[in-house]
C-alpha cells in the first residue's frame, strides 16, 4: 500500500485478482476491485513490482474476521459502540406499526424459510398452526415463495418443499426466482468489454439477464405489497433459507422504504435474531471479478440497491436519499472500514465482538455533515405506498455502478448539483441566514443573493 | 362505452357514464393505418394506429356500422388536396397582423447574420431567385464568394436533382463551414470542372485549412451501388485537396423498417425483458440512431477541433444530410440548444432546404415507400443528447414530442409540402398560422429548469462520446410508449423544479423590496422588524409541490396469477385514478389536443362503442363544436 500514494487499496476497493505483466526493467501490475474499480500500476524494477504483488495477494486475502480493517479503523469523530443501537428490530417494527396503523387487523409481511416437506410429503401440524392463526375464517392470504416453482421442486428432494395447499388451504402460492453471481460476472464483462458495437450491446446485455432479475425482484415485491395493500391479504414470502431473496423482497416491499438506511434493517439485523441475516461475508466475499466461483457468492444486495435505484429513478420525489447513498452501501457491503456488513449472522457478530471492537456505518452516515451528502434534495415526504412499473421499458440499466469507473458521470452530477442549488436556493431561510443574507446585502449593495443566477 | 364522431378533421371518441366527460380526440393526419380485427362477441374491433404513437382500439358493435367507420376514415385520414389539411381550418383566433408576427419569429436572414454572414468569405447569392437552378432549395443561398454564377450553375448540373454545395453552418471562431449538397454524377469516370472549382472555393472560404472534408453519410456499398446510374460519389484524385469520408447510414427504406420493428416490441403485451432487449436489438433503431448521432460527432469534431471545413451529401441531400448537419450544428453551438434556436435549427437545415415533409410524412396520401421517420430520428438524438447533457438545453422533452406530433399534425403551415417553393405557391404564410409563434407562447411548459445561461454545459461545443458507447442510447419510453402513461416517472422533476424555480423568483424580489425597506426603516431610525419577519413567514408558504400522490399510488398488473383472486380487483383502482392522471396531464398541457389521449395502461383503448343509428359518420352532433372550436375544448 505504501507504494501507491493517494490509493485506499485497503479499505476502499480490496483487490479481487492482480495480474502481473513483466517487460524489460518495469512491470504491470493489474488490480480489479471489488467496487469494480480496475487499476493499471506501472511499477519500475522487476523485483519491485514481484515484491509489491505479493504482498498485495497476502494483504488482499486475510482470512480471519478480527484481522480485518473494521477492527483497526478508527476514525477520530466516532466513539466506539456509537450507532450500533441505531436500528434495532424491535424500534423499527414499533415504528412501521405506527405507521400502517394500529387497528390490529392490518395484513401483516411474514418471512420464513422452506417447510420441510421433503419427498414424502411431511406436513407439520403445528406450522399449519402457526399459519392459521394469522389469517381468521374466510381470509386469505398469499405465500410467496422467491424459488421457480422448478427449483422449489427439486428443492424436496434435499429435504425441503413448498406448502402443499391441502394442508394450508387458506393461502396461495407464487412462485419466482432465479440465479445470480453469474449474471453480475457476465453484466461487469459486457460493460467493461469496450470493442463491441452497438450491434452487439442489447444483445450482450440481454443474455447478461440482470435486468431481468432487476424486474422479477421489483415485480415480485410489489405483488408482495399488493396482496397487502390492495387485497389487504396476509402474505408469506419465504425462498429456501430466508435469508437471500426473502429479504430482498421484504426489504422492498416495506411501506416505510422511504427513510434511510430504514429500508436496509430487515437484511442487516445490527441487533435482530440471528436468522434473518443475510449472511453479507458469505454473498458479498469477491464481487464481480474473482476467478475463483465460490458457491456462496451472491449479489443479493446488489440487487437489492438496484431496484432501489430503479424506484428512485420513478418516484423522484418518494425516497429520502440519493443514489450515493446506494453506491456507498454497495462498496462497504464488498469492503468496509466499518463493521456493519461483518460475518453472516448476529451469532458470528457476537462471537467476533463486532460491535465492541468496529465501528457501524450508519453511526457515521449519520454524522451531520455525512448526512447531508446522501440526501435526496428533492425529497417530499409521501406516505403512501408507492407503485412501481415493472415493464421493460421502465427499467434501465444502472449505469452509475456499472459504469463508475468506466465512464464521467461529470455532466450527471452536474446536473445533481444544479438541482440541489435550485431546491435549496429555495428552501425558507432558516433566521439567521435571513438576516445574515439581508444584512450582507445591507451592507454590500451589490452583493448577489446566494440563489442569484 | 361511449360514442363516436368522426368530423372533418378530428374522430372523438366520448365517453358515456363517467361524471366527468372524457373525451378522445385524434387528428386525421395523425392516423398511420386502421385495421380491421376479426369479430368478437361483443362487437367488431377497428384497431387505429397514430403516427404520434398512439394506439387505439375502438370495439364497435355492430359489423356494418364498423365497415361504415373503416371506409371514412380511410378516406379522411388520406387526403388528396392540401386544402383538405387542418391547418387550412385551424383558427386560433389570432387577427392577420398576429399571424404574420409568428412567421416572422424565425427569419434566416438574421440567422446567417447571427453567424458572421455575409463577411469576406461567404455571400448571399440570388442564383436560384426564382428557383431556377434548383427547385428544392431556397431561394436564398449562401456561397463562397469566390464562386461565380458560372461556377454555381456549372455544379448544379453535376449534383442530383441540381443541389449544388451551399452553406449551412458557418463557426466565425475560425472560419470554418458545414456546407451540404447532394450526390455528384460522377459515375464510374466523369468529371465537371465547375464543381471541383465550387468544392475549392469553399476550401478558400476557409483560409486556416489546406483540405476539407467531403463526408458520404451513406453505406460505402450504397454509393458504389449509385455510380452505375451515373450518380455517386468524389474521386479524390479529381478533387484537389479534399479528404473524403464514408459515414454509413442506412437509408429511408431501412429506417422505415427499423421503427416498425420497435414500434412492435412496443405494442407487446406485458413482454419480458428479454423479448423487449431482443426485439429492441433486432430493430436495430439505437443502431441507426448511434450512426447519426456519430456522423454528426464527427463533423462537429472537424470543425471545432481541427478547423477544417466539410461538405456533407447523401444521395439527394434531404434527409441524412439534413439530420446530419443539424446535429453537427446543435453540438457545436450552444444557440440550437435554446428554444428559438432550435426553432431556427429546424427552418435552417430541414424547411428551407427541401426536406419532403410531405412525403416523409404521408401527410397526403401517396407513395408509402416514401415514408420514413427522418427528422423523428433527429429529434430522438436531440432527447438522447439532453439525457447526456442534461444542463445544455433550454427546452425538455415536452417540446420535443410537441413538435414531434405537430410535424404530422399539419395544424400549422410550417412543415407543409416538399419545399419552399411549394409553400410559396400555396400561399401558407398568409393561409395557416407557424407553430413557432404557438410554441413561443408556450414557452414556459417547455423550460428545462436545469438551463441555465452561465453554466458550463451552455457553452461551445458539447463533446459527446463517439465509440465505444453503446450504453448511452437508451429506448426512449417517454415518446414511442408516451400513450401509456403507467411506464413513465409518476413524479415530474421538471415541472417540480421550474415551480420552486419560480417561487425562488419570487422570493429573491420580495427579498429585494424587504431590503430596500429595511434600509429606509433604519435610515428613519424605525425598528419594526416584527412585520418583516412576519412577512417572511408568509412567503414560506408559497411553496408548492407539483408531485401528486396520486400518480405515485398507482398500481401496476404484477401478476396474472392475481386476476383469479375474487377479492377486490386492484384495476378498479387502476381506473379512478387514471382519470386523474388525465387531468392532471391536461392541466398542464398547453396542447389540448396532445393530451386527449389513451389513459389506460396498456395505451390501447378498450372503448366499446355504441354507433349512433345510421352508420357509423355522425357529422351532425358537432354542430355546436366545429372543428376550430376542437383545440379549445378543455377535455
Amino acid at each position: 500500500m505504501l507504494a501507491v500514494p493517494g490509493i485506499d487499496l485497503l479499505f476502499s476497493s480490496v483487490p479481487q485478482s492482480a495480474e502481473f505483466r513483466l517487460a524489460n526493467s518495469s512491470g504491470t501490475i493489474t488490480l480489479r476491485c471489488k467496487d469494480l474499480k480496475v487499476l493499471q500500476l506501472e511499477i519500475p524494477g522487476m523485483e519491485e513490482c514481484l515484491n509489491i504483488a505479493s504482498s498485495i495477494e497476502a494483504l488482499s486475502s486475510v482470512d480471519s474476521v478480527m484481522m480485518m480493517y473494521p477492527f483497526f479503523y478508527r476514525p477520530q469523530s466516532l466513539k466506539l459502540e456509537e450507532g450500533w443501537h441505531l436500528f434495532p428490530l424491535q424500534q423499527y417494527f414499533q415504528q412501521i406499526a405506527s405507521q400502517v396503523s394500529l387497528e390490529g387487523r392490518d395484513p401483516a409481511m411474514l418471512r420464513s424459510s422452506q417447510p420441510l416437506t421433503g419427498p414424502n410429503r411431511k406436513r407439520c401440524r403445528e406450522d399449519e398452526m402457526l399459519l392459521g392463526t394469522v389469517l381468521e375464517e374466510g381470509e386469505r392470504g398469499f405465500i410467496i415463495d422467491t424459488r421457480s416453482a422448478q427449483a422449489a421442486k427439486q428443492a424436496r428432494m434435499t429435504g425441503g418443499g413448498t406448502e402443499p395447499k391441502s394442508s394450508y388451504p387458506q393461502w396461495r402460492r407464487l412462485h419466482r426466482g432465479r440465479p445470480l453471481q453469474e449474471s453480475f460476472i457476465k453484466l461487469v464483462d459486457a460493460c467493461n468489454d469496450t470493442a463491441i458495437n452497438m450491434d452487439r450491446w442489447l444483445n450482450r446485455l440481454e443474455s447478461c439477464r440482470w435486468l431481468s432479475h432487476v424486474k422479477a425482484a421489483l415485480s415480485t415485491a410489489c405483488l408482495a405489497a399488493q396482496c397487502m395493500d390492495r387485497e389487504e391479504a396476509n402474505v408469506l414470502v419465504h425462498g429456501a433459507e430466508g435469508t437471500d431473496t426473502t429479504l430482498l423482497v421484504t426489504a422492498l416491499a416495506q411501506p416505510g422504504c422511504a427513510t434511510p438506511p430504514l429500508p436496509f434493517t430487515s437484511m442487516i439485523p445490527p441487533g435482530g435474531s440471528p436468522q434473518a441475516g443475510h449472511p453479507f461475508h458469505l454473498r458479498c466475499a469477491r464481487s464481480a471479478y474473482s476467478h475463483a466461483r465460490l458457491k456462496q457468492e451472491a449479489p443479493l444486495f446488489l440487487l437489492f440497491l438496484d431496484c432501489v435505484w430503479q424506484l428512485s429513478r420513478q418516484f423522484p420525489f418518494s425516497l429520502e436519499f440519493g443514489e450515493r447513498l446506494l453506491l456507498t452501501l454497495f462498496d462497504d457491503a464488498y469492503a468496509s472500514a466499518y463493521g456493519t456488513f461483518l460475518c453472516n449472522n448476529e451469532k458470528e457478530r457476537c462471537l467476533c465482538k463486532v460491535k465492541e471492537n468496529t465501528h457501524s456505518l450508519w453511526a457515521w452516515l449519520n454524522q451531520p455533515g455525512e448526512r447531508k451528502k446522501y440526501l435526496n434534495p428533492l425529497y417530499l415526504p409521501n406516505a403512501l405506498v408507492i407503485w412501481p412499473s415493472v415493464e421493460p421499458q421502465s427499467i434501465q440499466l444502472w449505469q452509475g455502478l456499472f459504469f463508475r469507473w468506466i465512464r464521467s458521470s461529470q455532466y450527471l452530477d452536474e446536473a445533481w448539483a444544479e438541482i440541489q442549488r435550485l431546491v435549496e436556493g429555495n428552501e425558507p431561510p432558516v433566521k439567521d441566514s435571513a438576516g445574515n443574507r439581508l444584512s450582507q446585502s445591507l451592507s454590500d449593495p451589490t452583493a448577489q443573493p446566494e440563489n442569484g443566477r | 362505452m361511449g360514442t363516436l364522431y368522426l368530423t372533418a378533421t378530428h374522430v372523438i371518441f366520448v365517453e358515456n357514464g363517467s361524471e366527468t366527460r372524457k373525451e378522445t380526440w385524434v387528428l386525421h393526419s395523425q392516423i398511420s393505418s386502421i385495421e380491421k380485427q376479426a369479430t368478437t362477441a361483443t362487437g367488431c374491433p377497428l384497431l387505429i394506429r397514430c403516427k404520434n404513437f398512439q394506439v387505439i382500439q375502438l370495439v364497435i358493435p355492430q359489423e356494418r356500422d364498423c365497415h361504415d367507420v373503416y371506409i371514412s376514415l380511410i378516406r379522411l385520414a388520406r387526403p388528396v388536396k392540401y386544402e383538405e389539411l387542418y391547418c387550412f381550418s385551424f383558427n386560433p383566433k389570432l387577427d392577420k397582423e398576429e399571424r404574420e408576427q409568428g412567421w416572422k419569429l424565425v427569419d434566416l436572414n438574421e440567422e446567417y447574420n447571427r453567424m458572421g454572414i455575409p463577411n469576406n468569405y461567404w455571400q448571399i447569392s440570388d442564383v436560384n431567385r426564382d428557383y431556377g437552378v434548383c427547385d428544392s432549395y431556397p431561394t436564398e443561398v449562401y456561397v463562397p464568394k469566390s464562386a461565380t454564377a458560372h461556377i454555381i450553375v456549372g455544379s448544379s448540373k453535376f449534383r442530383s436533382r441540381r443541389r449544388f454545395p451551399a452553406l449551412s453552418y458557418y463557426c466565425k471562431d475560425n472560419n470554418a463551414s458545414i456546407c451540404r449538397s447532394s450526390q455528384p454524377l460522377s459515375g464510374f469516370s466523369a468529371r465537371c470542372l465547375e464543381d471541383e472549382q465550387m468544392l475549392q472555393a469553399i476550401r478558400k472560404a476557409n483560409p486556416g485549412s489546406d483540405f476539407i472534408y467531403v463526408v458520404d453519410t451513406r453505406p460505402k456499398l450504397n454509393a458504389m451501388a449509385n455510380r452505375a446510374a451515373g450518380k455517386g460519389y468524389e474521386n479524390e484524385d479529381n478533387y484537389s485537396n479534399i479528404k473524403f469520408q464514408f459515414i454509413g447510414i442506412e437509408n429511408i427504406h431501412v429506417m422505415r423498417n427499423s421503427l416498425q420493428k420497435m414500434l412492435e416490441v412496443c405494442e407487446l403485451k406485458s413482454p419480458s425483458m428479454s423479448d423487449f432487449l431482443w426485439g429492441l436489438e433486432n430493430s436495430g433503431w439505437l443502431k441507426h440512431i448511434k450512426a447519426i448521432m456519430d456522423a454528426g460527432i464527427f463533423i462537429a469534431k472537424a470543425v471545432a477541433e481541427e478547423g477544417v471545413s466539410v461538405l456533407v451529401h447523401c444521395s439527394d441531400g434531404w434527409d441524412r444530410t439534413a439530420q446530419v448537419c443539424s446535429v453537427a450544428s446543435l453540438l457545436l453551438d450552444p444557440y440550437y440548444r435554446t428554444m428559438k434556436g432550435f426553432m431556427v435549427l429546424i427552418e435552417k437545415d430541414w424547411v428551407s432546404f427541401g426536406h419532403k415533409f410531405n412525403h416523409r410524412y404521408g401527410n397526403l396520401d401517396g407513395d408509402p415507400k416514401e415514408i420514413s421517420p427522418v427528422i423523428d430520428q433527429f429529434i430522438e438524438c436531440v432527447w438522447q443528447l439532453m439525457e447526456q447533457f442534461p444542463c445544455a438545453f433550454e427546452f425538455n422533452e415536452r417540446f420535443l414530442i410537441h413538435i414531434q406530433h405537430h410535424i404530422y399534425s399539419c395544424q400549422f403551415g410550417n412543415f407543409l409540402c416538399n419545399s419552399q417553393k411549394e409553400r410559396r405557391e400555396l400561399k401558407i404564410q398568409e393561409r395557416t398560422y407557424s407553430l413557432w409563434a404557438h410554441l413561443w407562447k408556450n414557452r414556459a411548459d417547455y423550460m428545462n429548469p436545469l438551463y441555465r445561461s452561465d453554466h458550463s454545459q451552455t457553452q461551445g461545443t458539447l463533446r459527446s462520446q463517439m465509440a465505444p458507447c453503446n450504453f448511452l442510447y437508451k429506448f426512449w419510453s417517454g415518446m414511442y410508449n408516451r400513450f401509456e402513461k403507467g411506464l413513465h416517472p409518476r413524479q415530474s422533476v421538471t415541472d417540480y423544479l421550474m415551480a420552486v424555480k419560480e417561487e425562488t423568483q419570487q422570493l429573491e424580489e420580495e427579498l429585494e423590496v424587504l431590503g430596500e425597506r429595511l434600509a429606509n426603516l433604519q435610515k428613519s431610525q424605525l425598528n419594526d422588524n416584527k412585520d418583516k419577519s412576519k412577512q417572511q413567514e408568509q412567503s414560506k408558504q408559497l411553496r408548492l409541490s407539483t408531485s401528486n400522490n396520486s400518480l405515485a399510488n398507482t398500481p401496476q398488473e404484477y401478476s396474472n396469477d392475481l386476476k383469479s383472486f375474487p377479492s377486490r380487483s386492484p384495476s378498479q383502482g387502476d381506473e379512478e385514478d387514471s382519470a386523474l392522471i388525465l387531468t392532471q396531464d391536461n392541466l398542464k398541457s398547453s396542447d389540448p389536443d396532445l393530451s386527449a389521449n389513451s389513459d389506460q395502461e396498456s395505451g390501447v383503448e378498450d372503448l366499446s362503442c355504441r354507433s349512433p343509428s345510421g352508420g357509423g359518420c355522425l357529422p351532425s352532433e358537432d354542430s355546436g363544436k366545429d372543428s376550430d372550436e376542437a383545440v379549445f375544448l378543455a377535455v
